[in-house]
């Protein structure tokens, strides 16, 4: 099995979901749970692209989720804002509890539940708009009017993601015009500007140069101090050195799920190893 | 010397290139060229009649003294009572077909007739008006069942391409602004109202210039060809339009009645074209605020 495997079509679902959970009792583990699925299937019409994922996300850390283009990971990501609510004849099973609360449960709020989830998509997507109008955005349809509250927001998120120093004399040019980091670094601030306490990013580094993404990899280690991130990564490189804990996906199953110290070093699964290794995916 | 070298390898490739864009351009050349026949046309047979009296006279039993005002001011009022109606009608309906409307056997249906409409022939919307407006709303032969009908008309134009409009709006944007914690209201005024107005505006006036110069649905619902006033009451008064009054001249078998035809088909070119200058400004304006 050690020389290059052919890619198995298909894989059972794995015995055990969450060894390495159960094998790290440290830090991760203490931390209050920021967001937790329970046993969630998701289905795109017919099709089943999520099977039983559970999976604790702990408060202030870096959830990385790796696994192969259509194993689910952006999939189940999008759950976690209800984003896939906008695809037709969708359907998810299960529970997502973020802080201790069911989100799609009847009568959940689901602008109100965004605005606490912000999202960061692959593909840098700033509105066509000044630089401060994206920013002010989020706050503005939340209902904060006040230019001078305004302002300070978007001083402040700017500063977060690490681009006023770069846009401070223009902020009222086209979003457009910025560099494509710059973009990706204006959505994240974005997405701060409404003061979420998850943030959720799908492979947000994926269309950048490396020195862009080494600024939006300390921008990220920067922000779980406040912010509670789950990103999707097709990089394991990047999977190691900015997350806390690693869950890996294989064709909808959640294969395993521990501190990513432990997954990189000493991984439960064989199919873990394999991926991780890069032997396949 | 390479790319000469490579080109010669494929001697048919850059016939056939060379070839294309001569077709092309002769296409472009001919229908400028057809145009301009008709403008020379026109201008060279009405230009002589054409004077401010003509524009501000009342059509008289005489062509030196007939003049095209009421046509005119019954047109401008048409095109009014269109737009009112048809603009927040169709722009509402597209939005509701492309950004609520579940997708279902229905919404199909009504989008596969909604493109039927678009191709119905404007004489048959004309016998609506008539059967609807005029007769049983009893609005008679006014403004209001003229403006209705040509509503019906153009209708279906400005909701398909409203919906083009709307559909073109990447959905990225949608996206963001829904992870936001937008609602769809504001996703839809704030973001993609903007991005499609000029597409939208664009439609808008293409199908009101269509609307200004029909004649067929407003001869069904009865349009006059001699009015000696402007209509004061828009619900009761009766009302003439440029094509009417412009059809009617040349019905005439008099040689100077032609010229004022003529004449009157350059003032109806005016006013396309004032439209369409409004539509530009209009779109630039409105355009500042999304910055591309």
């Amino acid at each position: 099995m050690s020389e290059a495997a052919p890619i198995p079509l298909r894989v059972t679902t794995p015995t055990v979901r969450q060894p390495a959970v159960a094998r790290n009792v440290t830090e991760l583990s203490e931390r209050a749970k920021k967001v937790a699925a329970i046993d969630v299937d998701f289905f795109y019409g017919t099709h089943q692209a999520l099977h039983g994922i559970s999976l604790e996300v702990p408060e202030n850390c870096v959830t990385a989720l790796i696994g192969p283009s259509g194993c689910g990971k952006s999939t189940f990501l999008r759950c976690l804002n209800r984003m896939n609510d906008m695809i037709d004849e969708t359907a998810l099973k299960g529970q997502i509890l973020l802080d201790g609360i069911d989100i799609y449960q009847r009568g959940t709020d689901v602008v109100e539940l965004r605005k606490r989830v912000g999202m960061v998509f692959q593909k840098s997507n700033p509105f066509p708009k000044s630089i401060y109008e994206n920013v002010a955005y989020g706050p503005r349809v939340a209902g904060i009017k006040k230019r001078a509250v305004l302002d300070e927001i978007v001083e402040k998120c700017l500063q977060q993601s690490a681009l006023w120093d770069e846009v401070e004399n223009r902020l009222d040019d086209s979003a457009l015009q910025l560099s494509g980091g710059q973009q990706q670094r204006l959505c994240i601030a974005r997405a701060l500007a409404t003061n979420p306490d998850v943030l959720l990013m799908d492979e947000p580094a994926s269309a950048l140069d490396p020195k862009s993404t080494a600024a939006i990899e300390d921008l990220i280690f920067e922000l779980k101090s406040n912010y509670t991130i789950v990103i999707v990564t097709h990089n394991m490189q990047q999977a190691a050195r900015v997350s806390d804990q690693t869950a890996f996906f294989y064709e909808g199953h959640l294969v395993e799920v521990g501190s990513t110290t432990d997954m990189f070093t000493n991984p439960g699964e064989k199919k873990t190893e394999d991926y991780i290794t890069g032997r396949f995916g | 010397m390479k790319l000469h070298a490579h080109s010669k390898s494929r001697p048919y490739a850059k016939f056939a290139s060379t070839c294309f864009a001569v077709m092309c351009g002769f296409c472009t050349v001919l229908s400028v060229l057809v145009l301009l026949v008709v403008l020379w046309n026109i201008f060279s047979y009405g230009w002589s009649a054409l004077s401010w009296n003509f524009v501000t006279s009342w059509p008289s039993r005489f062509p030196a003294k007939s003049g095209i005002w009421s046509a005119l001011i019954g047109s401008l009022y048409l095109i009014g009572v269109t737009a009112v109606v048809s603009v927040p009608v169709g722009v509402g309906a597209a939005i509701y077909l492309e950004e609520y409307a579940p997708p279902s056997r229905w919404r199909t249906l009504v989008q596969v007739n909604i493109a039927n409409l678009a191709g119905v022939p404007s004489i048959v919307y004309g016998i609506l008006g008539l059967g609807l407006f005029v007769r049983m709303m009893h609005l008679n032969r006014s403004v209001i069942a003229g403006g209705l009908t040509l509503s019906l008309v153009v209708l279906p134009i400005i909701i398909l391409s409203a919906q083009e409009s709307l559909r073109a709006v990447p959905s990225t944007i949608r996206q963001a602004s829904y992870a936001l914690g937008a609602t769809r209201w504001q996703t839809i005024w704030h973001q993609l109202l903007p991005v499609a107005l000029p597409g939208i505006l664009t439609g808008v006036i293409l199908s009101l210039s269509r609307a200004l110069g029909e004649a067929a649905p407003l001869v069904v619902v009865g349009a006059a060809t001699f009015v000696a006033f402007t209509p004061e009451n828009l619900m009761t008064d009766e009302f003439s339009a440029l094509p009417i009054q412009i059809f009617n001249w040349t019905e005439q078998p008099q040689k100077d009645f032609h010229q004022l035809a003529a004449a009157g088909i350059i003032v109806l070119l005016v006013v396309l074209i004032s439209m369409n200058a409004l539509a530009i400004i209009l779109r630039q304006r409105f355009g500042k605020k999304v910055k591309w």
